[in-house]
């Protein structure tokens, strides 16, 4: 018995096993509740409809107020869409066709075909493009059924034709070779960082590079080029195993993704030196990236769970992640071939942080022990 | 410029808990000073603040004429330190982190072999061993060998004994008293009240106060009421009969003996007869009584009295 009470005396006076043992959980649980549904809402469509008659304003009506889909945007031509996807500005696009109506009520024969609408979706994310098609087919057949409930063969039908951009085959390594890239930079660059200075303070040599006229810019480029160097090696990896095993494309340019890399790299390092700026021993700074950096990279930045499913908090703190905006970033470069003209907001986003985390952690690495 | 240390008026609190209380402390260039006091004491803080690792409360302090505060980057070129657990690095060699020590503090250890040639020379045959694979005594003599490779004026240890053998630390006794006939001041913290009489001058430290400062020899001879060691089978009774002696003031395990200490007054006449007898008439077995020279340690005992 008064072991069992000495043992909780550990727990209780232990913060750390606190958090893992109640924080853990709870934000697992949290997380993965409200991540997980892959019901996605207000996602962004462009609607190209030619025929602006009753029945496509009608059935774009209905798609629209079904909640699923938010109209990001009409389109007046077809050479609209190809833009409009690079920028990632829309998930997927409806294509009417001409004179819809008249196709739609009229009884569909060898001569005159079903009316036909055809849907494209933004494959480098197969998730999201496969959940957006299928809902949409089912909006259509109900647009249908309550036309017509009775289904004769002659009766006209509401044919609809499914185009994956960008990722065909729908191979799911256009998701995951970016994802695990921001995963692994992240792991190596914040997560090491962070232990190996965590390591000198719980080590107490800290103390003597303190005392040591070494500058504290020193002790910080001192500990964190080695790993700067091997998150790079790490990214080349991945990268050439993505396209050479996984048959990745890489249709941009390498030199700019590598630019973004080290980029991510620089805002990742600044994390884990702040990280270890807070944490006073291995244990505290390996718990403390793993549950505020790796679990969200994960789960919040649209690697494993679409962001648009999400409610409106996590899809907000997602947005201050930096994996978010690297992973598209990654995706524009790889799978599209989309440059800095088009991914300067992201390329600003991260440049932003890096800046922004870099300074907060040059203003707490104290050149005295606290 | 001297290499003195004066500190005045230091004090500083983590949180409620005061851990060093208005210390005045002046060291001497060319002396080893000793920092006495057991675990809390406060020379941990001390040393840490008088090596700019922390920022006092109130007071001030100089080392070798630069403040510790404003003038901290200077003197960190100016000063060795060895932290209470030898800060090595453990994955890497004898030789990689005396490498490393140097590099850092913009030397090498070709430019500083000569300070260190009579402590690393020991240690030298076992420059390819990892530091963590060394024994305490070793580990001791390379962190030591860390602490002097950039020829500092002022050397501070804090707790170099500490899982040390006790030949390891009388090398390294040797081996301190060496560098201060080369001019160096040694500030050094202990626990071990047997280190304390190495030692130039010392200042016994409690609950963050210096009760008093003078060389050992001074601190013992202020010590003015008789001593007696004392021995028997049952020792826990020994002491508890002794308290009961007639005059006695204190009496407390000393080693394997205890320490029976009388009032001047009552006590003045008493011998070791006297004890004897007495003792006998307790029924002790295998008794010794004889009369003892008062140690830095006795004296610490009765200032903690007070």
């Amino acid at each position: 018995m008064a072991f069992v009470a000495k043992e909780f005396r550990h727990i209780l006076r232990d913060r750390r096993t606190l958090l893992i043992l109640f924080g853990m959980p709870v934000m697992q649980v949290l997380l993965f509740g409200f991540v997980l549904t892959n019901e996605i809402k207000n996602a962004a469509i462009a609607v190209l409809d030619p025929s602006k008659d009753t029945e496509s304003i009608a059935l774009t009506n209905k798609l629209i107020s079904s909640g699923y889909f938010h109209l990001e945007q009409y389109l007046v031509s077809a050479e609209e869409l190809e833009p409009a996807f690079r920028k990632g500005k829309i998930k997927m696009a409806i294509i009417f066709p001409d004179n819809f109506a008249v196709s739609l009520n009229e009884p569909s024969s060898l001569s005159r075909p079903a009316a036909t609408i055809q849907l494209l979706g933004d494959a480098s994310d197969p998730n999201t493009a496969t959940t957006l098609i299928n809902y949409s087919n089912a909006i259509i057949a109900d647009y249908q059924r309550e036309k017509f409930p009775i289904l004769y063969p002659q009766s006209p039908q509401i044919k609809t034709e499914t185009r994956m951009r960008y990722n065909p085959e729908q191979k799911s390594v256009f998701n995951f070779v970016p994802g695990v890239m921001t995963m692994i930079l992240m792991l190596v660059s914040a997560m090491m960082t962070s232990v190996t200075i965590a390591k000198e303070k719980e080590l107490g040599t800290m103390e003597v590079l303190l005392v040591s006229p070494l500058k504290p810019i020193q002790i910080i480029l001192g500990k964190t080029a080695p790993y700067l160097a091997l998150s790079f090696l790490n990214a080349a990896v991945v990268v050439v195993l993505g396209i050479f095993v996984f048959g990745m494309p890489m249709h941009g340019s390498l030199l700019f993704l590598a630019a973004e890399c080290v980029l991510y790299m620089f805002v990742a390092l600044s994390l884990g030196i702040f990280i270890s700026t807070r944490a006073k021993d291995q244990m505290t700074a390996m718990f403390m990236s793993a549950l505020g950096l790796l679990m969200p990279t994960m789960l919040l930045s649209g690697f494993l769970f679409p962001r648009e499913s999400m409610p409106w908090l996590l899809q907000m703190i997602g947005t201050v992640i930096p994996a978010t905006w690297f992973n598209t970033i990654i995706k524009g470069v790889m799978i599209k071939g989309v440059g800095p003209d088009v991914l300067w907001q992201q390329t600003l986003a991260l440049g932003g942080m890096a800046l922004f985390f870099l300074t907060l952690s040059m203003k707490n690495f104290k050149d005295r022990l606290e | 410029m001297s290499n003195k240390i004066e500190a005045k008026i230091l004090s500083k609190s983590y949180g409620k808990v005061q851990a060093i209380k208005n210390i005045n402390l002046s060291v001497n260039e060319g002396e080893i000073f000793g920092l006495i006091g057991p675990d809390g004491a406060g020379k941990t803080t001390l040393f840490r603040i008088l090596t700019s690792l922390l920022l006092p409360d109130s007071g001030s302090a100089t080392v070798a004429g630069l403040d510790v505060v404003k003038d901290y980057k200077q003197l960190r070129t100016a000063i060795g330190y060895m932290p209470g657990r030898f800060s090595l690095y453990q994955d890497l060699t004898v030789e990689e982190n005396l490498e490393f020590f140097a590099s850092v503090f913009g030397t090498s250890i070709r430019e500083n072999y000569d300070l260190i040639a009579p402590i690393y020379a020991q240690i030298e045959p076992f420059k390819d061993r990892r530091a963590g694979a060394l024994s305490g005594g070793m580990k001791q003599k390379l962190a030591l060998s860390c602490a002097l490779i950039h020829k500092p004026k002022v050397l501070f240890l804090d707790e170099p004994g500490t899982g040390v053998d006790p030949v390891s630390r009388k090398e390294f006794w040797d081996m301190l008293r060496n560098l201060r006939d080369q001019g160096l001041t040694i500030l050094v913290s202990t626990p071990y009240m047997d280190e304390a009489e190495l030692c130039d001058r010392v200042a016994l430290m409690q609950n963050g106060e210096i009760m008093a400062v003078d060389t050992p020899q001074g601190i013992t001879a202020g010590f003015q009421q008789p001593l007696f060691a004392a021995r028997s089978d049952n020792m826990y009774q020994l002491i508890k009969d002794l308290r009961a002696f007639e005059g006695a003031a204190d009496c407390y395990a000393f080693g394997e003996y205890a320490h029976l200490k009388l009032n001047t007054g009552v006590g003045a006449g008493q011998t070791v007869a006297d004890i004897r007898k007495f003792l006998d008439s307790r029924n002790h077995r295998n008794v010794e009584v004889k009369s003892a020279k008062p140690t830095v340690e006795d004296c610490f005992i009765e200032l903690m009295k007070n």
